[in-house]
């Protein structure tokens, strides 16, 4: 195949950076989670040093960062995310990210995590087609001044994979308002809404804009030859889509930056 | 207008994951006490007009067939409440 | 953690009032033994078996667990195995799932199971469960799981019935599987009305594990200590054996019992997970998982497979239900449950373990060197028996089996039916056959199963064959595809199993793998019909013929029997997966176009093939022979495909099968939407077919690829050399968004695709 495949954004080029090297971002594991390693995968391919942290430890391990990955903790039996909050790691999370200072992403359950936290607003319910939907998604980057999307370009397109029952973001009218008013939607679903999320919302910020929730799984679109079959850039090869890996080179940027 | 509730619990001899993960979970935030967990269903049927026993015995046949997987599970309750005014 | 044991008593059968008692009568006929196998167990014992031994050798000598029916056939798989074969065979038939060397030091088991029955009661647990297990033997090998695959085969698309199953059975797999981290690679779905009332629920799971992690379940070390860990024991899977709920032969009544067992995919996960970290740090000397026969099989395997003694303490299992008997205890077919042999020194750092995933365990008892399995309740012995006659030396059963007298008939009736001719209706036939329950797309059920978590799936549904990349560093990769073709094998069960595998050999060499072992799902009605069990025979024969044919061994599977409903069984279904290896998935090959101007080649003759097609199907025909098979063609398509991938010369690659060329093109066009200009006359006038022929035969042994024009002389040259038939059928065209198949008619995607996948989402969503 010719079809060359295009690099996004800014983030390419940056990867060999070996400042990026030694930024640590943290990746928590409960029991259940499945997406551990692949988040750990996504930090190593944008340059920085993943670490794997265990939901019960007290120890943050000294990491600039850390990523809830996706999964379904404790089963999502209870409402997802509601058994993990209380994880001993995450009163050391909550801690550090409420202030504004530790970067935190939370993906799909990671993001649901965030929300039973109280880190973020808003909550996830069931799909409203009632069904898991496995899907290369197409995104808008309405954000870019988080800690996790500054490589991208503001009204940015990107595709990343999606995949949950869950996913339908809902909150109250004044919440999302001022969600929007205050900037803090981040990622906004294009091309037809998935699964009824409010007003197309994929995934919000905190007012310090350090933690980022988002449904969809930019860690599965950082490869080429293993992620979604588009890019929001160009033609790519099978499977050659890697749009998501600017939420990893963001966070590595900015904290090398600081 | 009037409800009628039914609940809807997993059979006992059967497994019922979710209560298990929540059972497992009670104690590490200090709720402790508590032998066992098993999490069901509620569901409420609005009634338009006035339940009769006709109207009961409808929402029952309901509550067998559709509401609950009777290989599984069991109705254990299907019951009239009157809205507080 | 909690070890509390049962202090409850039952009036409990012991060895020594066994012994005491020899007139007592026991219920063997309602747990399922015949007269003959009971006098076996007497004669074994040398006196009459307690409640608890009766409840072992019932559940062990069952069909489903010691293959009494199928075993003299399937040693034809062992039989006709070549030295050659078993070059890269680890591990065979026999234990949980086979292994294979893929090089590298990396190995990788596979194996598929059905769960057709409990999926028919109870769709979604059913067929959560099916998963569950599967991927449980393939934990006890040692592997990690890294992908899941699933051929499901229901009855008619607009049954009434059939919106109940496939809701449940595809929600059951989704949730489960999804749930583990296993993305789902492929797998079929199948509609057809034969399976009205035996849906086929087949669950395939693969995992990878280098050489020395490979573990056998086997009791060895004496004075080691067995424990039994993950959830909890209770009735489960032993509704229908209820009658052992009174086995203190008191008036006691049986108590209740499940009749469905519930999956819970999460103590799973977290099993897989708490069973690896063992493995790592070498904490387990054996290890088996608790399936079909749960604690009757897994002591009885272990113990036979190692020094041959176990000794058990049964009041010390766990129980979820604490008024289960002894011999319900070991009926039980609870899930996620695992039995580990583990030697003293490593007891404490095996808690750590269970306790850092809060796994629940318990200690039962120890290996020894009696050449007994005993097992004690409370003290008392109420199992003394040699394990292997429990686990191995089953009853064996020759059953009768005979030609059906209607075959004759079926295989003279060849298709006479209608032909579509001219530009429009040919157009009309590849719209009716793309939008047929079989052919149409089915995104509406795989978007259901996460196809992306683990980050190494390279291809998946709905390319050829799943393809998984095993190694991060160099590459190294695997492709998997399972297939069979029920109305084949109906028409001529020997050759069907043939075709069966030829298929799924051919769909991964289309990705550019190595085929290399063989696993099998044999979906058969009841062996006790004559006519049922000829099928069954032949397609054994069939299968291992073909397997040494290719080379390819099989390496375990699973028989599925009594698939039918009244005198009514399902076509006979030999379900066959292949695993095919890749030095670099980097260089797999996805069967649809995406580079303008690139040559499509079809490789292969096509003959005047309808009988068994799909487009018979459609018009309610079935008879003839199926297509004809010739393997040697077969090995050097697949030469020419896998070679073509190593050396760049192809960039999509689609077999021809169900639907013929018509299929392939439209797949092909379809799966990037980019479409082609084809002729087809030069290949009518070659093969001296017809236009429909040529669009509609089930010939086998052929390939569509798309060469790019660089590469022409060397592929034309490759498959000179081979002295394989290519003819260049066209281009790929990235500009019109159609299929247009020159002089006959042009159909354009867009039309295409929404005929293809409106299908499901009418009936189901």
């Amino acid at each position: 195949m010719t079809v060359e495949t295009p690099l996004i954004g800014h983030s390419a080029a940056e990867v060999v950076d070996e400042h990026l090297s030694g930024v640590r971002v943290g990746v928590v594991t409960f029991p259940g989670t499945l997406d551990d390693r692949d988040a750990l995968r996504a930090v190593r391919i944008a340059g920085g040093t993943g670490v794997p942290l265990w939901h019960g430890d007290h120890d943050l391990k000294e990491v600039d960062a850390v990523i809830i990955p996706g999964g379904f903790s404790y089963g999502d039996y209870l409402r997802a995310g509601a058994i993990s909050r209380f994880a001993p790691l995450m009163e050391q999370i909550t801690a550090a990210a409420s202030g504004g200072s530790l970067p935190v992403l939370g993906i799909c359950n990671g993001f649901q995590v965030l929300t039973e936290a109280h880190l973020l607003p808003g909550s996830m319910i069931k799909n409203n087609h009632l069904h898991f939907l496995c899907k290369d998604q197409r995104l808008t980057v309405e954000n870019t001044m988080t800690a996790w999307t500054s490589s991208y370009e503001q009204g940015t397109e990107i595709v990343v994979p999606l995949k949950n029952q869950d996913g339908q973001f809902v909150a109250d009218e004044r919440t999302l308002d001022e969600l929007e008013g205050e900037g803090r939607v981040v990622f906004r679903y294009a091309g037809g809404n998935p699964n009824g999320s409010r007003r197309d919302i994929a995934g919000i910020t905190n007012e310090h804009g350090n933690v980022v929730g988002l449904m969809p799984h930019p860690e599965h679109a950082v490869e080429a030859g293993f992620g979604p079959d588009s890019s929001a850039f160009g033609e790519v090869e099978v499977r050659g889509g890697v749009d998501g890996l600017g939420i990893f080179t963001s966070v590595l940027q900015k904290l090398v930056n600081k | 207008m009037p409800r009628i509730v039914v609940d809807v619990m997993p059979k006992p001899e059967i497994l019922d994951p979710q209560g298990k993960a929540i059972a497992g979970a009670l104690p590490r935030l200090g709720f402790t006490g508590f032998a066992e967990v098993r999490q069901g269903k509620r569901f409420e049927l609005t009634v338009e007009g006035d339940v009769t026993e006709e109207v009961l015995e409808h929402a029952r046949s309901a509550a067998a067939t559709l509401l609950s997987n009777p290989v599984i599970e069991d109705v254990t309750r299907v019951e009239v409440i009157e809205d507080a005014q | 953690m909690t070890t509390e044991t049962t202090s409850k008593k039952f009036n409990i059968d012991t060895v020594e009032h066994a012994e005491q008692t020899p007139e007592q009568q026991l219920p063997w006929a309602e747990l399922g033994l015949k007269e003959n196998e009971y006098q076996r167990v007497v004669e074994i014992l040398g006196r009459r078996p307690t409640a608890a031994e009766l409840a072992m050798y019932s559940v062990m000598w069952s069909e489903h667990c010691s293959y009494k029916s199928s075993k003299v056939h399937l040693r034809q798989f062992g039989d006709k195995v070549t030295d050659a074969m078993k070059e890269h065979l680890l591990v065979g038939i026999g234990e949980n799932a086979g292994v294979v060397d893929i090089g590298d030091g990396w190995a990788v088991t596979f194996k598929v199971e059905s769960h057709n029955h409990p999926s028919f009661v109870e769709p979604y647990q059913g067929a959560a469960t099916g998963v569950g297990g599967i991927v449980r033997d393939i934990i006890s090998m040692g592997a990690r799981p890294v992908a899941v695959m699933d051929p499901l085969r229901f009855g008619a698309i607009d049954h009434p019935d059939t919106a109940r199953l496939v809701h449940g059975i595809v929600a059951g797999i989704g949730g489960y599987g999804n749930s583990l981290g296993l993305p789902n690679i492929g797998g079929e779905v199948v509609f057809d009305s034969v399976y009205q009332g035996n849906p086929l629920v087949n669950a395939l799971a693969v995992g990878v594990l280098r050489h020395e992690d490979i573990r056998l379940a086997n009791a060895s070390g004496v004075g080691n200590r067995v424990v039994l860990f993950g959830a909890r024991t209770g009735g489960d899977g032993i509704g229908g054996a209820s009658v052992l709920a009174s086995e203190s032969f008191d008036d006691a009544k049986p108590s209740k019992r499940p009749a469905v067992q519930v999956g819970d995919p999460f103590a799973e996960k977290v099993l897989i997970e708490c069973c690896l970290e063992l493995f790592k740090n070498g904490i387990v000397e054996g290890i088996q998982d608790l399936g079909a026969a749960g604690i009757s099989c897994a002591t009885s395997e272990l113990a036979s497979n190692g020094e041959g003694g176990m000794h058990v303490e049964l009041t010390d299992v766990l129980l979820r239900d604490p008024s289960l008997t002894p011999g319900e205890i070991l009926m039980s077919e609870s899930q996620e449950r695992m039995m580990a042999v583990v030697t003293p020194e490593n007891a404490g750092a095996f808690e750590a373990i269970m306790d850092k995933w809060s796994v629940e365990y318990s200690w039962l008892g120890e290996v020894t060197d009696t050449g007994r399995l005993i097992i004690e309740w409370d003290g008392e012995k109420i199992v003394d028996v040699d394990p292997r006659t429990v686990a191995h030396d089953g009853p064996v059963y020759e059953r009768p089996y005979s030609r059906p007298e209607w075959l004759d008939g079926v295989q003279a009736d060849s298709f006479a039916g209608d032909r579509p001719s001219g530009g429009e209706q040919l157009k009309s036939a590849v719209l009716e056959l793309m939008s047929s329950p079989n052919m149409c797309s089915k995104d509406w059920i795989t978007n259901q199963y996460d196809r992306f978590v683990q980050g190494n799936t390279a291809l998946a549904m709905p390319d050829d064959a799943g393809v998984v990349r095993v190694d991060e560093e160099t590459g190294l990769g695997i492709a998997l595809s399972t297939d069979a073709n029920g109305r084949y094998s109906y028409l001529n069960p020997y050759d069907g199993a043939r075709l069966a595998l030829a298929e799924a050999y051919r769909n991964v060499a289309t990705t550019g793998a190595q085929p290399m072992a063989v696993t099998d799902c044999l979906n058969f009605g009841s062996p006790e019909d004559p006519e049922v069990m000829w099928q069954f025979a032949e397609s054994v024969r069939g299968l291992a013929d073909a397997c040494q044919d290719l080379g390819v061994p099989v390496t375990g599977g699973n028989v599925s029997l009594y698939n039918q409903t009244g005198g009514v069984a399902i076509h006979p279904t030999p379900v066959v997966g292949v695993l095919g290896v890749f030095d670099d998935v980097a260089r797999r090959t996805p069967s649809g176009w995406r580079e303008d101007g690139q040559a499509i080649y079809l490789l292969g003759t096509t003959r005047n093939e309808l009988d068994g097609s799909e487009w018979a199907n459609l018009r309610g025909h079935l008879g003839g022979q199926p297509p004809v098979l010739d393997l040697q063609a077969e090995k050097t398509l697949a030469a020419i495909l896998v070679n073509s991938s190593r050396d760049g010369m192809i960039d999509a690659a689609h077999d021809l099968s169900e639907g013929g060329l018509a299929a392939a093109l439209s797949e092909a066009a379809l799966r990037f939407g980019v479409g082609a200009r084809i002729g087809i006359d030069e290949l009518c006038e070659r093969d001296g077919i017809d236009p429909f022929t040529a669009l509609f035969s089930e010939s086998q042994g052929r390939a569509v690829v798309a060469v790019p024009r660089s590469e022409e002389v060397r592929f034309n040259d490759m498959c000179t050399a081979r002295n394989f038939p290519r003819l260049r059928i066209g281009v790929v065209d990235a500009e019109n968004q159609a299929l247009d198949v020159q002089g006959h008619f042009t159909l354009p995607l867009a039309e295409l695709k929404e005929a293809h996948e409106a299908t499901l989402p009418k009936h189901f969503a």
